[in-house]
């Protein structure tokens, strides 16, 4: 992963960046799926504050647009919903932090099947075009939500946006659907073979453990997505019935097809889909936590092989659990109990995570580099976000508290905040793996402290606004200051409102030292620093030497007259043995 | 009365409870809630002072399973017991609930919600629905249910944009939808069911406090989805008798409301 | 290959410092107090048999891409089949729903869609060319033939797997156009996917396979086209035994989908 050398013609600075544009090669692919992210990433931030300041305030006029129509509200959240999902949470952790580090961990030269993987990187990038185009086309963008249920993801004259737009969203969504599972192909053949030697299952990351199980469960998924995209574009274009029933009157034209569907066999393939893919969200960051919490911590991941587990559990798990977004959709009672209990159950893997997590970082006086900053915001945000996955597990609450804004702070909370807590651990930690520089540490912790506070100030609160009642998706809350009983109750929650888009809109701006620190450090010139974090995993091993891996990751071995310095914190980096490194240990750590 | 009145605890802000079912249900929500509250605030207890702590030299490597089995198996055995524990209590409320249908002497309402208002529609004296077509359907012309005329039954069908009921009397509302999926959702009843064009739901509840109440819609059906709301009004028996007849008599003095 | 040789260019190791009674290598673990004898794996010696992965890459033996090929082949068609899973509890949830009438009488629409007999016939054509296409991926291995190129006595492997593989190719072709004639004798019949829901499921089922079966088709051709070129043997047999995979898996697909629509309905 040497940088190419500098050429001092422009002519070929062109051919090289053309090169690098066709290249095959996974750490060019990586850079793409980061962009095709970032894009995403910024659009879907904007489309979300624009939400949030019409909310609080619904007669604020957009710049150059004047005022957020209701459709246009709805439009803005479908979109911000399917470009951060899709392309932000599904892409960056996994096809990009995957293509670009994934290799180097276990000693491989490359992926499994490189052109397939730069067909993967390219189909996602139409992807993303195809989306954005929705929201120029007649009608605009689709208003159903990122969940597209029919029937008004079915009939155009359900809303505006349900034509055109909707055929884009779909055709969008299908082609990600293709370029997942081809991605994830690559990245399960390259774990399962392109392993160098001694690199064992055991002796495997936790990263790569969670993109190894994120890519199953993307396979099994996006293939499910697709199928259901499918019968979608039948029920719109070929007048199939699939998941509309006999007769509806939607706009005050009668729609009549053949047959019996229902709208709750969408439901239950979208979500057999949707779930698994939070998962796959949010796993590769979990694997990372684990990994940079043990590295600055100077101890071994505690519980190793448990977290492998857990890792495989939650994967399993997570394809059994789709019904709890779906308790009062029409389901069976019965049912209702059923995926109760299974999300009950997955919670338990999750738990032993976490329990690993504060085992690992208990007593050892860690070293706080901004990464580590962020691995243990990951930690708090993920158990404030996921604390409320029981309580909405349990029909009798959810019935409640489903599509309110409890769901709505939960979500967020541990895929919005956490997953992108585990997108920053990861720039930070590899940062100088894959530029050879440094990032400036005091404004990562301006970036860290800022942000982690924006999280929580902006979304805390909407559990107060859900339990108060507020719904998910309205546009408004008081429209024409009406005194009707929905009116007023939904009216005492907009001041809450108010605070939080303010809040949201500080965690926009929080984000700038980040921003700040990557330019100025691209600015200055590469200075290659051999393993700054000290760090066992082979990412971090030369270039140069053929690697063989000789034991499990986070090896410090403590010898038994091993002092601790003055202030209770291991000298220097105290010993540690990386993975590629042939010498023996006289007491290594079993695990 | 005020509708923003909590229940009985002022730190978690839910409405006003109004239905028979809801205070059990309340309870168990307060309940998980407090226990959220407070492993969150332990797991970061412990993680503060876990980062603060600087621990003595390692022990041998030989009790690295009572390490196990004290912050993990122990741990997760301990949450699977809370689990399981609040799973029951849980479980028991849903099947309370949502088991068994409503008593067959429970009052019949059918609420049907379109692209983006809620009708609401009473049996009449013959205790019978009349049958609807959707073909007949048109809120323009003062019958957007679509109740076939030749039916019989369909004559002393009240059909109003408010539901009224009285206090201490079980409904058992019929769900239905004409073009999409909404949500039928009465916060201040703590109830919520999406209807499902094609499909018919029914759920069933005892209100028991007179007020006015909100009806939302909770499943995104379209641009005007955020001011699909009703008013759910709840009188005391007596009056809902008063309300009842006149309606009726309006109704079959061939006036609707 | 007998186990016991080790040819040179497969042992480009750089020179280490091994002390033998540390063996770390796999499944063996650390293992410096005597447990077990220390064993040289480099050789494959032993009467273990050659231990391939435990090399650098790109020295794995004959069948490192093969096998690369062979489990990314496995998870992309695991996750084919899930599509295939789910139009088929489509199918099935689809037969079952019906609907309340307005005289509450309970109507379940399901009108089974007659299959056209041809559908047999190309049954029989699919899984013949299975079989002419499992010859063809044999041939690729056979050892005789393979080191009768390397000595540059003729092509006898590309010409065999060629033979077969045309033969493949042929048959396949006649079962698209045959399910293209079943899909004209039921449009003369007047129907057509929009008919009613079995027929819905009847095309849908029937073109989507037919759509996997032309990239198989095309898979075929690809495989043809480099078997008549100077690549190297590893690349043809990758290439002929992943697309012949394919061609396997989606026969059984088939036999299952007919079953389904010829009894399932």
């Amino acid at each position: 992963m040497s940088a190419p050398a500098v050429d001092t013609l422009s002519r070929s600075r062109w051919r090289r960046a053309l090169r690098g544009i066709v290249s095959t090669h996974h750490r060019n692919i990586g850079f793409g799926y980061l962009s095709i992210s970032l894009l995403a990433l910024v659009v879907g931030t904007g489309l979300s504050l624009i939400m949030r300041l019409h909310l609080a305030w619904p007669d604020w006029q957009l710049p150059l647009h004047g005022e957020v129509l209701p459709e246009e509200y709805l439009a803005l959240v479908t979109m911000h919903g399917t470009l951060m999902l899709f392309f932000v949470l599904t892409v960056a952790p996994q096809s990009g932090f995957g293509n670009l580090i994934l290799p180097a961990q276990i000693g491989a030269r490359r992926m499994a099947f490189p052109r397939l993987n730069a067909l993967g990187m390219w189909l996602t990038l139409a992807s993303l075009l195809t989306l954005l185009t929705a929201f120029f086309v007649p009608g605009g963008a689709p208003i159903g939500g990122w969940t597209a249920y029919p029937p008004l993801s079915t009939t155009p004259l359900a809303g505006p946006g349900q034509g055109a737009g909707m055929d884009l969203w779909l055709g969008s969504i299908a082609l990600f659907c293709v370029a997942g599972a081809l991605s994830a192909v690559n990245t399960l053949t390259t774990v399962v073979k392109l392993r160098c030697e001694g690199m064992s299952w055991q002796r495997l990351p936790l990263t790569v453990w969670s993109w190894f199980t994120a890519a199953l469960l993307a396979v099994l998924a996006f293939s499910v997505l697709l199928a259901a995209l499918l019968l979608l574009f039948c029920d719109r274009h070929l007048h199939s019935g699939f998941f509309l029933p006999a007769g509806e009157l939607v706009n005050g034209v009668l729609l009549q097809h053949r047959g019996d569907g229902s709208p709750l066999l969408w439901l239950h393939l979208f979500w057999f889909f949707g779930h698994p893919e939070v998962y796959i969200a949010i796993l590769p960051g979990m694997g990372l936590t684990s990994m940079v919490l043990a590295n600055f911590a100077r101890r071994p991941v505690f519980a190793y092989r448990l977290m492998i587990a857990t890792t495989l559990l939650i994967g399993l798990l997570g394809i059994v659990v789709w019904g709890h977004h779906m308790f009062v959709a029409g389901l069976n009672p019965f049912a209702g109990t059923v995926f109760s209990l299974s999300s009950l159950v997955i919670a338990l893997p999750a738990t032993a995570k976490v329990l690993s997590w504060l085992a690992t970082v208990w007593g050892a006086r860690p070293r706080l580099t901004t990464a580590m900053l962020f691995a243990l915001g990951f930690v708090s945000l993920f158990i404030t976000g996921g604390i409320s996955g029981p309580i909405l597990a349990q029909p009798v609450l959810d019935e409640y508290l489903h599509n309110t804004f409890f769901v709505v702070a939960h979500f967020h909370l541990i895929m919005a905040m956490a997953g992108v807590f585990g997108l920053f651990c990861a720039t930070y930690y590899w940062y100088p793996a894959i530029f050879a520089r440094q990032l400036s540490e005091a404004l990562g912790r301006v970036h860290f402290w800022g942000t982690l506070l924006g999280a929580y100030a902006t979304f805390l609160p909407m559990h107060l606004t859900g339990l108060a009642g507020e719904p998910r998706h309205y546009a408004q809350l008081n429209p024409g200051m009406l005194t009707t009983p929905g009116s007023v109750l939904l009216q005492a929650t907009l001041p809450l409102q108010r605070y939080i888009t303010v809040s949201a809109v500080f965690l926009a701006v929080a984000q700038l030292p980040f921003v700040i620190n990557l330019l100025l450090s691209l600015r200055s010139p590469a200075v290659a620093v051999e393993n700054p974090w000290s760090a066992t995993t082979l990412e971090w091993a030369p270039t140069d030497i053929e690697p063989e891996v000789f034991r499990e990751p986070c090896c410090y071995p403590v010898t038994e007259g091993q002092q601790l310095g003055a202030e209770g914190q291991q000298t220097a980096e105290g010993k540690f043995l990386t993975q590629w490194s042939p010498e023996t240990a006289s007491n290594p750590e079993p695990e | 009365m005020s509708l923003l009145q909590p229940s009985s605890s002022t730190f978690w802000p839910l409405p006003v409870d109004a239905a028979a079912h809801g205070p059990a249900m309340d309870a168990h929500l307060r309940l998980n809630l407090w226990i959220a509250l407070a492993l969150v605030a332990l797991a970061h207890l412990l993680l503060l002072a876990g980062l603060a702590r600087r621990r003595a030299a390692r022990q041998k490597a030989g009790q690295a399973w009572q390490r196990l089995l004290w912050l993990e198996w122990l741990p997760l055995a301990a949450l699977t017991v809370l689990f399981a524990w609040l799973a029951v209590g849980s479980e028991r409320l849903w099947a309370v609930e949502r088991f068994t249908g409503a008593d067959p002497a429970a009052m019949q309402v059918e609420v049907t919600g379109m692209q983006f208002a809620w009708y609401f529609r009473y049996p009449g004296a013959d205790a019978t629905f009349g049958r609807t077509e959707l073909a007949l359907a048109s809120a323009a012309a003062g019958n957007p249910l679509g109740l076939d005329p030749t039916d019989p039954h369909g004559a002393d069908d009240l059909v109003t944009s408010q539901l009224v009921l009285p206090a201490g009397r079980e409904v058992d509302l019929t769900l239905r939808a004409q073009d999409v999926i909404h949500g039928f959702a009465v916060p201040q009843m703590r109830l919520k069911q999406n209807a499902l064009p094609g499909q018919t739901q029914h759920i069933h509840f005892t209100p028991e406090t007179p007020g006015d109440y909100a009806i939302l819609c909770t499943q995104v059906c379209g641009l005007g989805h955020y001011r699909m709301q009703a008013a759910l009004r709840v009188l005391a028996p007596a009056e809902f008798e008063r309300w009842l007849a006149a309606r009726e008599a309006g109704v079959s003095n061939g006036v609707q409301p | 290959m007998p186990a016991t040789l080790t040819p040179p260019e497969l042992d480009r190791r750089p020179d280490r410092l091994h002390d033998r009674d540390h063996d770390h290598h796999l499944g063996e673990g650390d293992n410096g107090n005597g447990r077990r004898p220390p064993t040289d794996k480099r050789t494959g010696g032993n009467g273990e048999g050659d231990n391939w992965s435990d090399r650098p890459h790109g020295h794995r033996g004959p069948r490192e891409r093969l096998s690369q090929a062979r489990v990314g082949m496995f998870f992309a068609l695991g996750g084919d089949l899930m599509f295939f899973v789910a139009l088929v509890s489509v199918f099935f949830v689809t037969k079952s729903s019906g609907h309340f009438d307005p005289y509450s009488r309970w109507i379940n629409e399901w009108l089974p869609t007659a299959i056209p007999s041809v559908l047999w016939l190309n049954t029989a054509v699919l899984l013949l060319s299975s079989v002419t296409a499992e010859i063809a991926r044999q041939a690729m291995f056979h050892e005789h033939d393979a080191m009768d190129e390397w000595f540059g006595f003729g092509r006898p492997i590309s010409k065999r797997a060629t033979l077969w593989l045309s033969l493949t190719l042929l048959l396949g072709g006649l079962f698209l156009a045959g399910q293209w004639a079943a899909w004209d004798q039921l449009a003369a019949q007047h129907v057509f996917f929009r008919t009613n829901p079995s027929s819905h499921f009847f095309y849908l089922i029937t073109v989507t396979h037919a759509v996997h079966l032309f990239l198989g088709i095309g898979g075929l051709i690809a495989a043809i086209m480099v078997l008549q070129g100077r690549r190297s043997l590893a690349t043809r047999q990758v290439l002929v035994d992943s697309t012949v995979w394919y061609w396997h898996v989606m026969g059984v697909l088939w036999i299952f989908l007919f079953l389904l629509l010829e009894f399932g309905q």
